[in-house]
Parts: structure tokens; C-alpha cells; sequence
């Protein structure tokens, strides 16, 4: 059982390589949801006599980040009519480069970190660390509106395998909270995406750095 | 004594059975004969009864080339373990010589190559090194992974220590190397995604190109060298995916020969279902194998 969830960790890593170093927004939904369906499998492979309240909470989870998450992103994607690239700020390799140290780095953390004796597999606070990390890199260096979002997801996925490795049974309602948030906000960003789409005809939010009332006008303002 | 000498003869005597079995695959996919299993034999025989042919530009770098690419590769061969077996020749740090050894063919070919001051042949040499700069790290820290593993530096000793046990407990480990040294095979063999070994025009051949110019029995050299290369780094997966040893050596070669033969017709398959990527993404798909490589390290580091 240990090594299907180490197996499980590895599928949750190269996830991460490959949503870096995807150069497609659609693929880059798909890859998030799968990390998502994925890592939500963990819980009923770390802890031994799964409870019935685990199962139900995991299958909610599986069809929130497995269908309505992708759903309402790629709905977002193709009425904001948004080009198929996902236009990263730094190259691909970079990005891969960047997660693998990131990797590096985490698994050297993780063998710092002081853990409860519940962590039953090993591996799930370097992954979940490096997870974390990749959200970041997809809302830094990548320019689409989408893709901040599908960063948020990313990050979630990291904090859920997080939470695994510290508790089993307590973090559910946690989770269930965080769940809500993010879904929360993926709903109202794929409503936002899709009137800053109507009113800029673009979601680059390069170019969307300035306010507009805060700068006053350069003609006949107030002073 | 003598079981790893009939090992590395029947590597040697094997070995151009490989290339015969790429092709029937992907005949059989195209909805061809083919040609015959043994064509590479046929050929090699043709080949060492001709007259080789030097341009007046050559000097004996040209010569010289065929013959240490060759040499190389039995060094290679007989380094390598057969079916879990240890090979003959087997010392402590092996792997490393054995990584020096491909570098050493590559480094023949390539200059043999650059001899002819054709501007073709420089372009293919060119390209070789470049796509080596991403293929011998990842194959080095491929093997870097497995002999963390336990078994030392001696590859014999890391292939006589993988045992279905391992697989069981370091099953993320094994997968990402044997996907690695997959794609590094691919890499080294010239076969399909990186590079095309019937395409004959001049402006994306890579490996091809650097071999333009030999004839007689120098190409048959470079073919059987080719194909001793094929064996080798084949025969590398196969110890990975198949470590479970009976205790019978007739068993144990047999099936480690149905193995390789088994790979000869996966990269048929690979060959068959896929076009070769555009030169510029050939570093992305070697990087891959790297990545894969540098995570089958740091996973086997912190076991």
C-alpha cells in the first residue's frame, strides 16, 4: 500500500514538471485536475482501516477538482475566447529547472522538518512543498488571468497532501473549508475573467498593473 | 569461466538480430513484409568484401574512426551483465568506464565525421554533441540512481543486487529510470522521436550524415558497431525490467534474450505510432529523461 502511495507521490511530482512545462492552457486544466483526482486518492491509501466519512469526503473532493473545477475553467477559457498558450514570463526549460530544485530543496526540508509520527509514507512533505512551489511559479511567470487561478489550485492540491502528512481524521474539516474557499473562488474569477475579457478584450494581466482612477489624468485632472 | 564468454558471444552474434526486428515491426505496422530479420547480416557480409573508398581531403582520423567506434563497443559489450549474470570483465566503478566508452565512439565518429570537411558532416557532428550535452547526464544519473540502490559501482554487482524485491519497495525509482534510460536509448541509437535512421536527406539527417562517407568495411563496422550499441544500452533496460532470476542459466540467458528482443520490438512500435520531433523540441524530450533521472536520484537518496 506504502509503495502505491509513493507511486502516487511520483505521478503527483511529474504532474507538477509537466504542468511547468506545458505550454497549453487547456492541458494545463486537465494536468491540475488530474494532480487534483490524484492526490485525492492519497488519504484512502496512507491511513490503514479507511473510515466511511474519509471515503465520502474524498469522492467529493474527486468530483469537485476532477469535473466542476476543469469544467468551470475551461467554460471561463473558451468564452473569454483566451489564445490556446499559456505565454510563460520565463522559458519552459526554466520552469523545469526552477521545480526540480524547488524538489531538491523541499525533500532536504522535509527531512528537517519535525513531523508527527503519524507522516506514514514518505515523501509527502517534499511533495506537497514542491507543489506548493509550482502554484507559485504558474501565478508569477505565467501572464494569463486563467492560469492564476489554476496556480490557486495548485497551491491547494499542495496544502491537502500537506495535510495528510500531519494528521489523518482532523484536517477534513480544514480541507472542507479551503475547499470552499477555492471553489468559491474559481467561480467568481471565472465570472471575472469573463468581464475583463468583454471590457479589455485581453486577460493579460501584464497589462493590467495600473489603476485607473489611482494615476490622475495627464490632461486637465485636479492639479 | 567460460559461461560469461558464451554471454558475450552470444551478444556479439545476436546483437544485428535487433535491427531486423525494428524493421519487420514496423513493417507489419506499415502492412509490409519487410525485409528479412537477418538483412543486417547479408550486409555486413557485402559490406567486408568491398573495397573502401577515401576521399583525397581524409586523413587517418577518417580510418580510424570506424575501427575505435567498433572497438569501443565490444569494450562496452563486455563489461555489460547478461540476464543478471556478471560479465567476464566486471571490476569495481565499471559503470563509469562504461559511460567513458560511449563518449569515446561518439568521439571517433564525430571527428572521423568533421575529417571529410564536408559541410553536411559537420552539421550532423554538430548536432550529435549537442543532443549527447542532455542524453549523457540523464543517462549518467540513471545510473547514478540504480547503483545507490545498493550493489556498488560495479554494474554487475547493482543488476546481481535488483532482485523482484526491489521492485516491490523502490517501484517510483525503477520506473523512472527504466522511462529514462528509455528515452536515452532512443537518444543514442538515433531511432525515432530524436532522429531517423532511413531518412537519407541531407538537411535532418543526424546520425546518418556523420556516416556518409564510409564505405566498405569501414560502414560494416559502423553498422555492427550500431548495432553492438543497440544491444548494449538495450540490454541495460532489460536487466532493470527483469530481475527475477531462476536459478537455471539456460533460463535465465533465455529469457533475458526474449527481453531484448521484446525491447527491439517496442521501439518498433515507438517507430511505428510516432513521427521524429523537430529538431528544436529533441532537447525538451532529453531533458525530460533527465528530470526523470535527477528525481529517480534524489527519491533513491532519501530511502
Amino acid at each position: 500500500m506504502t509503495t502505491l502511495a509513493e507511486l502516487i507521490i511520483v505521478a503527483v511530482i511529474l504532474l507538477n514538471l509537466s504542468m511547468a512545462a506545458s505550454g497549453s492552457l487547456a492541458a494545463c486544466i486537465r494536468l491540475a485536475a488530474a494532480q487534483g483526482v490524484i492526490a485525492a486518492l492519497l488519504p484512502l491509501l496512507a491511513g490503514q482501516g479507511v473510515p466511511s466519512g474519509t471515503i465520502v469526503f474524498c469522492c467529493a473532493v474527486i468530483l469537485l477538482k476532477g469535473a466542476i473545477f476543469p469544467w468551470l475553467l475551461t467554460r471561463a477559457r473558451v468564452k473569454a475566447k483566451v489564445s490556446r498558450d499559456a505565454e510563460p514570463v520565463i522559458g519552459y526549460p526554466a520552469s523545469i529547472i526552477l521545480c526540480l530544485a524547488a524538489f531538491a530543496a523541499a525533500s532536504w526540508l522535509g527531512t528537517k522538518l519535525p513531523l508527527p509520527e503519524t507522516a506514514r509514507v514518505a515523501w509527502i512533505v517534499p511533495a506537497s512543498l514542491s507543489t506548493i512551489f509550482t502554484g507559485f511559479l504558474l501565478l508569477t511567470t505565467r501572464a494569463k488571468a486563467i492560469t492564476q487561478v489554476l496556480g490557486y489550485l495548485v497551491i491547494e492540491n499542495g496544502i491537502y497532501i500537506f495535510g495528510l502528512a500531519l494528521f489523518v481524521e482532523q484536517p477534513l474539516m480544514v480541507e472542507m473549508a479551503i475547499l470552499l474557499d477555492v471553489f468559491v473562488a474559481v467561480f467568481v474569477m471565472g465570472i471575472t475573467i469573463f468581464h475583463i475579457s468583454r471590457e479589455f478584450d485581453h486577460i493579460d494581466t501584464a497589462e493590467l498593473s495600473q489603476l485607473g482612477d489611482w494615476y490622475p489624468k495627464q490632461t486637465g485632472g485636479e492639479k | 569461466m567460460t559461461r560469461p564468454l558464451i554471454q558475450y558471444f552470444l551478444a556479439l552474434v545476436l546483437a544485428p538480430l535487433l535491427p531486423g526486428i525494428i524493421n519487420r515491426v514496423k513493417a507489419f505496422f506499415g502492412g509490409r513484409r519487410g525485409v528479412p530479420v537477418l538483412q543486417l547480416y547479408f550486409d555486413l557480409y557485402k559490406l567486408a568484401h568491398k573495397i573502401p573508398v577515401y576521399s583525397r581531403t581524409t586523413t587517418w582520423l577518417f580510418k580510424a574512426g570506424p575501427i575505435i567506434g567498433l572497438a569501443a563497443m565490444l569494450c562496452v559489450l563486455a563489461l555489460l551483465p547478461f540476464g543478471g549474470r556478471p560479465s567476464f570483465l566486471s571490476f569495481e566503478g565499471d559503470l563509469i568506464l562504461l559511460v567513458y566508452l560511449l563518449g569515446l565512439a561518439r568521439l571517433a565518429t564525430v571527428l572521423a565525421a568533421l575529417d571529410t570537411g564536408s559541410g553536411f558532416e559537420g552539421m550532423g557532428a554538430s548536432r550529435e554533441v549537442q543532443f549527447a550535452v542532455f542524453a549523457e547526464p540523464a543517462f549518467f544519473l540513471a545510473l547514478a540512481a540504480l547503483a545507490r540502490g545498493g550493489g556498488g559501482l560495479s554494474l554487475s554487482g547493482i543488476f546481481s543486487n535488483l532482485t523482484p524485491a526491489a521492485w516491490l519497495t523502490a517501484s517510483p525509482v525503477l520506473t523512472l529510470v527504466t522511462a529514462s534510460l528509455f528515452i536515452v536509448f532512443l537518444a543514442e541509437n538515433s531511432r525515432v522521436p530524436v532522429d531517423d535512421p532511413n531518412t537519407h536527406l541531407e538537411l535532418t539527417m543526424i546520425h546518418e550524415v556523420m556516416v556518409l562517407d564510409h564505405s566498405g568495411p569501414d560502414l560494416a563496422f559502423i553498422l555492427y558497431g550500431a548495432a553492438l550499441k543497440l544491444w548494449a544500452l538495450g540490454a541495460l533496460i532489460a536487466c532493470v525490467i527483469l530481475p527475477r532470476h531462476y536459478g537455471s542459466w539456460l533460463v535465465d540467458s533465455g529469457a533475458f534474450i526474449l527481453a531484448m528482443f521484446f525491447i527491439a520490438a517496442a521501439v518498433g512500435v515507438v517507430e511505428s505510432v510516432m513521427g521524429r520531433l523537430r529538431l528544436l523540441k529533441v532537447p525538451y524530450l532529453l531533458m525530460t529523461a533527465l528530470t526523470f533521472s535527477i528525481l529517480a536520484l534524489i527519491f533513491q537518496a532519501g530511502r
